[in-house]
């Protein structure tokens, strides 16, 4: 990773985290910079998941330092400090996880107009702008359950981002996915990215992720095994497994096919 | 009087096009009817009405402070019982397990006996009548009930939208709020009618404890005519009366429920 410490938004230095007995993240250090878009890549169990939720506070390593966005997120005690770092840092989920009594607009606007206390009429506009980016304009009156999966997806992702935040971290967000819908969810992240937005994805993408990607970091067990230029990992790495893993998915032509044509 | 509070109501729509026939048409009918064929009947008839509509307007001001009361109080028992702190918890819960067992008369007894017939407020002697205890006691009855509703539907909420509003920076109570109450509200419509419905029916209870209402009146205008056919169609105009009581409660969820369902 680049030497300048000073553009990191998110370093996280040796980090442990157990639930109970299982030890699940086993010292994670990991620098991103403003503006990267940094791909997880590793085997279901590795610790994927557990690293975003750290990043946002949703779970508290038992050591190990968190920076993020200039906070320090493993001093934080209170709840109340936890949910500011949350309104900075955007996170969208595998299962779109939209309010089912809310239209599409409403989704979008209720966190910040409530939670943030920002302008109704200002939150609107940005919510129907967020919305065109997402190509999803004239679904602004339609409720989440008349909406596709991939629909939802693009909803949550916009819904996110009215929030404004500083960075954005996506869970597997094409994994629930039917496999037509999964190239529109990509296509509004891989603008976002181009756009400069910091993004960390946890995803089995693997064309997606060598595309878009300025760093892929492979975890395994816990630990982050390897970490580089999509290049290295993808191509021309000398470890066995990462050959293996990496093989063995776009060698099963998921992300081969799913990405690429037509987006 | 039987509370069948727990059972959801599946009125069919023949079913419910019977009732309404019976309630609407069939019982005024026979009311009418038989008063003009017996002339005399209908002459104590018509001058005990006005004495059986004031009794009525008790049972209909009973029923909306106990239902209001009640529907009050048992959310909050109900979100208590959920709250995170054993001292919250505790109380709601024990406060719940007694009084949703109790039947409405032994309350309605005990809030009568217990409570004094006048309170001193300030210096001021105020009259504490009958019918509020009545009240009192069918809303402790309904807010039991109304809690295990209330807590039943924010259980039943999947665990993914408090996740998403976590994510997006909801307090807890924000969260419930904004995002799990309004779902709740749909899901708890059938049962909290079941609620007002008995409650409705209970309020007949109160004139076993010299409250003048309906059954009361009733009974009061049954003695001073003393003809077993005067009796018997004073009865017919009770039950008409209770019908169009709890009918209008089943119309107006059903309203809301459709248009809850149309989002
Ligand atoms: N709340 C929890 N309580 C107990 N164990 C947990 C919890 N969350 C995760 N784990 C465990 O931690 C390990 C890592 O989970 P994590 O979700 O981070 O993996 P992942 O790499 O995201 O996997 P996947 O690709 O399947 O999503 C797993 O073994 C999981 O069972
Ligand atoms: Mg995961």
């Amino acid at each position: 990773m680049t030497a300048s410490t000073d553009a990191a938004i998110v370093k996280l230095e040796d980090v442990h985290l157990s639930f109970g007995q299982t030890q699940v993240l086993k010292g994670i250090d990991l620098t991103i910079n403003k503006g990267d878009a940094v791909s997880i890549i590793g085997p279901s169990g590795s610790g994927k998941s557990t690293i975003l939720r750290c990043i946002n506070a949703l779970v508290t390593p038992q050591s190990g330092k968190i920076t993020v966005a200039g906070t320090r997120v493993d001093q934080l005690t209170k709840e109340s400090e936890r949910i500011q770092l949350r309104k900075r840092v955007g996170i969208v989920f595998q299962q779109y996880n939209l309010f089912p009594h809310l239209t599409v607009l409403d989704n979008i606007v209720l966190a910040p107009i409530k939670i943030l206390g920002a302008d109704k009429t200002a939150t609107v506009k940005l919510a129907r702008e967020l919305l065109e980016k997402v190509r999803l304009s004239e679904k602004a009156d339609a409720y989440p359950g008349q909406l596709s999966g991939g629909q939802q997806q693009r909803v949550a992702i916009a819904r996110a981002l009215a929030m404004k935040p500083e960075l954005v971290l996506f869970d597997e967000v094409t994994s629930a996915l039917d496999p037509e819908t999964v190239g529109e969810v990509l296509w509004v992240i891989r603008d976002l990215i181009r756009d400069g937005m910091t993004s960390i994805l946890v995803t089995h993408e693997m064309r997606f992720a060598e595309e878009i990607s300025d760093t892929v970091v492979f975890t395994e067990n816990g630990r982050i095994v390897d970490h580089g230029s999509p290049q290295q990992i993808f191509h021309s790495t000398n470890n066995p497994r990462i050959r293996q893993f990496v093989g063995g998915l776009s060698g099963g032509g998921r992300g081969a096919v799913r990405d690429g044509e037509g987006i | 009087m039987s509370m069948a509070v727990t059972q959801t109501p599946k009125t069919t729509k023949t079913s419910s096009r019977v009732l309404r026939y019976v309630g609407f048409v069939a019982m005024p009918l026979l009311v009418v009817v038989w008063s003009l064929v017996d002339l005399s009947l209908g002459k104590e008839l018509v001058e005990w009405i006005p004495y059986l509509a004031s009794g009525f307007s008790m049972n209909i001001l009973i029923t909306l402070c106990a239902v209001t009361l009640g529907t009050t109080a048992g959310v909050l028992l109900g979100l208590m019982q959920l709250a995170p702190f054993w001292f919250v918890r505790l109380p709601a819960q024990i406060y719940v397990q007694i009084f949703r067992n109790a039947p409405a008369l032994v309350l309605i007894f005990a809030t009568t006996y217990i409570f004094p017939f006048e309170i001193v407020l300030f210096g001021n002697y105020l009259p504490f009548p009958d019918w509020v205890k009545a009240v009192i006691g069918l809303a402790i009855l309904s807010s039991a009930y109304i809690a295990e509703i209330t807590r039943g539907a924010v259980l039943s909420i999947p665990t993914t939208q408090w996740e998403a509003t976590k994510g997006l920076g909801f307090s807890r109570l924000q969260a419930l709020r904004y995002v799990i109450l309004p779902q709740c509200v749909r899901r708890s419509l059938p049962p909290w009618m079941n609620v007002a419905s008995s409650m409705a029916m209970g309020t007949s209870l109160a004139s076993l404890v010299g409250v003048h209402e309906l059954m009361h009146a009733a009974t009061d205008a049954s003695t001073a005519v003393r003809r077993l056919d005067f009796t018997i169609i004073a009865y017919v105009v009770v039950m008409a009366a209770f019908f169009t009581l709890c009918y209008p409660i089943a119309r107006l969820t059903r309203r809301l429920e459709q248009r809850f369902n149309a989002g």
